[in-house]
């Protein structure tokens, strides 16, 4: 495929591999954390790890939108759905994560009346508000997450939602800051003593996130925490230039904020999106991560001028905390202090099919995407 | 003197009502003028409960088998539900090895569906049958209410004869073995997607839908019946999937080359938009065949010498691993497990 092909080559790759293992230190070890799902998926899914020397460890980061959504807001929408008779519209991903009381979005849509209240999966948030439009006796909920990729498009709904008056549609937003999530990574208090800690010598730095933030938000990792930041896109080939370009920087004893992704990333992202989001969100005082817990402007809610078709505001929503299952080790895996197979329930109790933890739900999460693409790696095979 | 003494059905602009399922005259005249005039044979010309018929050639065994249809949309690039109802059966016949001779059809029909689009769904599938030389000798026709179903569900049953020389099964690959695929994967479940999702491409991905048993049959007339070890559609879940079916029934592992295996460009491009895999979408025209090593080339060779089988290629080859693992090697040089399809919320395709 003309455009794609070129970023997942293998000669090249393997030429990039090898100038790793060149240049490497092999006296030492180097963590970097690549941030977003979007790069885990890609580093599991072309098998990045076999191109890499064994002192260059990834680490997954929390940048899966459904990993880091809490159960106690899916518990919101499934409210909304049972007991207010609203459709619930959400991305796919959305439908699966483990709510309270064994529910799911999906397991709650098998138990609705589908003549009043439904959940479907759409697309795009503009599906969501056609429905609407296109069903007027219906009461339609978008379930908005995601970080800044997928908040644009959200403003854009609520903007026309407002110019044409509809008064049977809202959104449920769950719109996340990624540099509030690197920063709480940075600060992480270590859950089992000190050691716990993850020492982290970079990040590989969001792909879609920074088409529309640019570079400028994550000065702050390299200058108060002095971690090299670079920017990736989400191929394979972009992930390992970015591991190399990693490496140089510690081994230069850099911390800079590079972009690899520089067909698609500015210093100063895209400011009519960034216009668009000032006009129709505002930050969030706080707001509940999974696995991170609460982080004070990590998170945006609709400003009050939209507060007709804010879900909370039209509902009057109130958020309550639920605790993850006890076992469940998806806060330590999001902030890379464990690894997938360190969870005792992993591959056991939670698998794909029974995921109890959310970084088993998206094919982005770190749960998901090793039972997917590398649990083999866990148990030695025979060789062919 | 009379002819008759009915009114047509009235296939232009009529629509199926309660009274098609009722059992009596208007069920009779449905039978009657659209059936068994489509399907035209002489165990359907009948008219009784059943089909009487043959009893098989001595030393051959009878294989048996059944699916429900209910993909939707009814009508799609490639095909509709009709012959999809025709070769889906047929295919789960052919890739037991054995030759096809029957098919049931039982219809479920919802009231209101226009006899005119029933009238293409039938002459479809009497036109699939036709060409795969597969009758169809007994159905069943029944009405449900409005809102109750989605237009026409199809259920079709087929019996074939399995001469006694072939016996290929799920449990019969050997570390060693190699893995063919007939040709390109994933084009039937892209073509039902995007109609479903109103994706338009410069040229259309249609479903690959077609009977593979004249295919199966050029393999057995190219290989000792014992070197097919292994023959599979791989349907719903698609070539992954169906991989880490016959690997677990085998107990042992796959090795299998991502580059290797066929997929047309337009269906890799639809994948990329939709975040899709096309290694788990489904096929309705596509043969994986597990042969012996020493088998292998001629295998090949027979695949590609017939029209279904003109993009066949190798892809890989079975091996030891008592955990069963189908693993991939990426065009990137990596390694990768091609896990089973894990609870994809994907739409009624077949």
């Amino acid at each position: 495929m003309k455009y794609v092909d070129e970023f997942r080559d293998g000669e090249l790759a393997r030429g990039i591999g090898a100038a790793i293992a060149r240049e490497a230190d092999p006296a030492r070890h180097y963590a970097f954390m690549e941030f977003c799902g979007g790069h885990t998926h890609a580093i599991s899914r072309y098998g990045v790890v076999d191109l890499l020397p064994a002192n260059v460890r990834m680490i997954h980061g929390p940048g899966c939108p459904v990993c880091v959504l809490p159960v106690g807001r899916i518990d919101m929408a499934i409210r909304l759905a049972m007991e207010r008779a609203v459709t619930i519209c959400t991305y796919g991903d959305c439908l699966r994560v483990p709510a309270s009381g064994g529910l799911s979005l999906l397991k709650a849509r098998a138990r609705l009346d589908k003549n009043r209240a439904d959940i479907r999966m759409v697309y795009s948030a503009a599906d969501a508000l056609a429905l609407a439009q296109r069903e007027p006796q219906r009461e339609v909920v978008f379930l908005a997450i995601g970080f800044e990729t997928t908040t644009p498009p959200t403003a854009l709904v609520l903007r026309q939602a407002r110019a044409l008056g509809l008064a049977n549609f809202s959104v449920l937003c769950n719109h996340v800051l990624t540099p509030a999530a690197i920063r709480a990574i940075l600060h992480a208090p270590a859950g089992a003593g000190a050691d716990a800690r993850v020492k982290l010598d970079g990040f590989v730095g969001p792909a879609h996130v920074s088409t529309v933030i640019g570079s400028r938000p994550y000065d702050f990792v390299a200058g108060q925490h002095h971690k090299p930041v670079v920017i990736a896109g989400f191929e394979p080939l972009d992930v390992m230039q970015s591991i190399l370009m990693l490496v140089r920087q510690v081994n230069d004893g850099r911390a800079e904020i590079e972009n690899e992704f520089t067909r698609a990333v500015t210093r100063e992202g895209n400011l009519k999106a960034q216009a668009l989001v000032d006009e129709v969100f505002t930050l969030r005082d706080s707001y509940e991560w999974r696995g991170l817990g609460s982080l004070p402007d990590s998170a945006l809610r609709i400003r009050p001028e939209f507060a007709a078709w804010d879900a909370e505001a039209k509902f009057g929503l109130d958020y309550a905390p639920v605790p993850d299952h006890k076992s469940c080790e998806c806060g330590t895996i999001l902030r890379g202090e464990k690894r997938p197979a360190d969870c005792k329930l992993f591959g056991t109790a939670c698998t794909p099919e029974t995921p109890m933890g959310s970084c088993m739900v998206s094919s982005e999460g770190a749960c998901a995407a090793h039972y997917n693409y590398g649990r083999f790696r866990d148990i030695p095979v025979a060789a062919a | 003197m009379k002819t008759h003494y009915t009114r047509p059905l009235d296939l232009r602009s009529g629509r199926v009502d309660m009274n098609h399922g009722a059992g009596g005259r208007a069920t009779a005249q449905l039978v009657a003028e659209l059936f068994a005039r489509a399907f035209d044979n002489p165990w359907l010309g009948q008219g009784d409960d059943g089909a009487v018929l043959p009893a098989p050639a001595p030393g051959e065994r009878l294989v048996m088998a059944t699916d429900g249809h209910v993909v939707s949309p009814l009508f799609f690039p490639g095909g509709d539900i009709g012959s999809l109802a025709v070769h889906g059966t047929v295919n789960d016949l052919a890739v037991m090895g054995a030759r096809p001779l029957y098919l049931s059809a039982s219809f479920i029909l919802e009231e209101g569906y226009p006899l005119a689009d029933l009238k293409r769904i039938v002459d479809s599938m009497a036109a699939a049958s036709r060409a795969a030389g597969v009758p169809v000798v007994t159905g069943d026709t029944k009405v449900v209410e409005q809102g109750k179903g989605d237009g026409v569900f199809i259920a079709t049953t087929g019996i074939g004869a399995l001469p006694a020389e072939r016996s290929p099964g799920g449990a019969r690959a050997r570390p060693g073995d190699v893995v063919l695929v007939s040709g390109s994967m994933g084009d039937h479940g892209m073509a039902i997607l995007a109609v479903r999702e109103s994706l338009a491409f410069d040229s259309e991905i249609r479903s690959d839908s077609a009977a593979l048993h004249g295919l199966v049959e050029a393999l057995y007339a190219a290989l000792p019946a014992e070197a097919i070890r292994v023959l599979r559609d791989p349907t719903r879940g698609g070539l992954a999937t169906t991989l880490n079916e016959i690997a677990r029934q085998s107990g042992a592992g796959m090795r299998i080359e991502e580059a290797a295996v066929p997929v047309h460009p337009q269906v890799e491009a639809a994948c990329e938009l939709l975040g899709l895999d096309p290694l788990y979408l489904a096929n309705e025209g596509k043969l994986i065949a597990v042969v012996a090593p020493e088998s292998a080339d001629a295998a090949l060779a027979a695949l590609r010498a017939h029209p279904l089988g003109s993009a066949a290629a190798r892809i890989g080859t079975v091996v030891e691993d008592a955990h069963h693992f189908v693993q991939l090697a990426t065009p990137l040089g990596g390694q990768r497990m091609l896990d089973w399809l894990s609870g994809e919320p994907l739409p009624r395709i077949c």
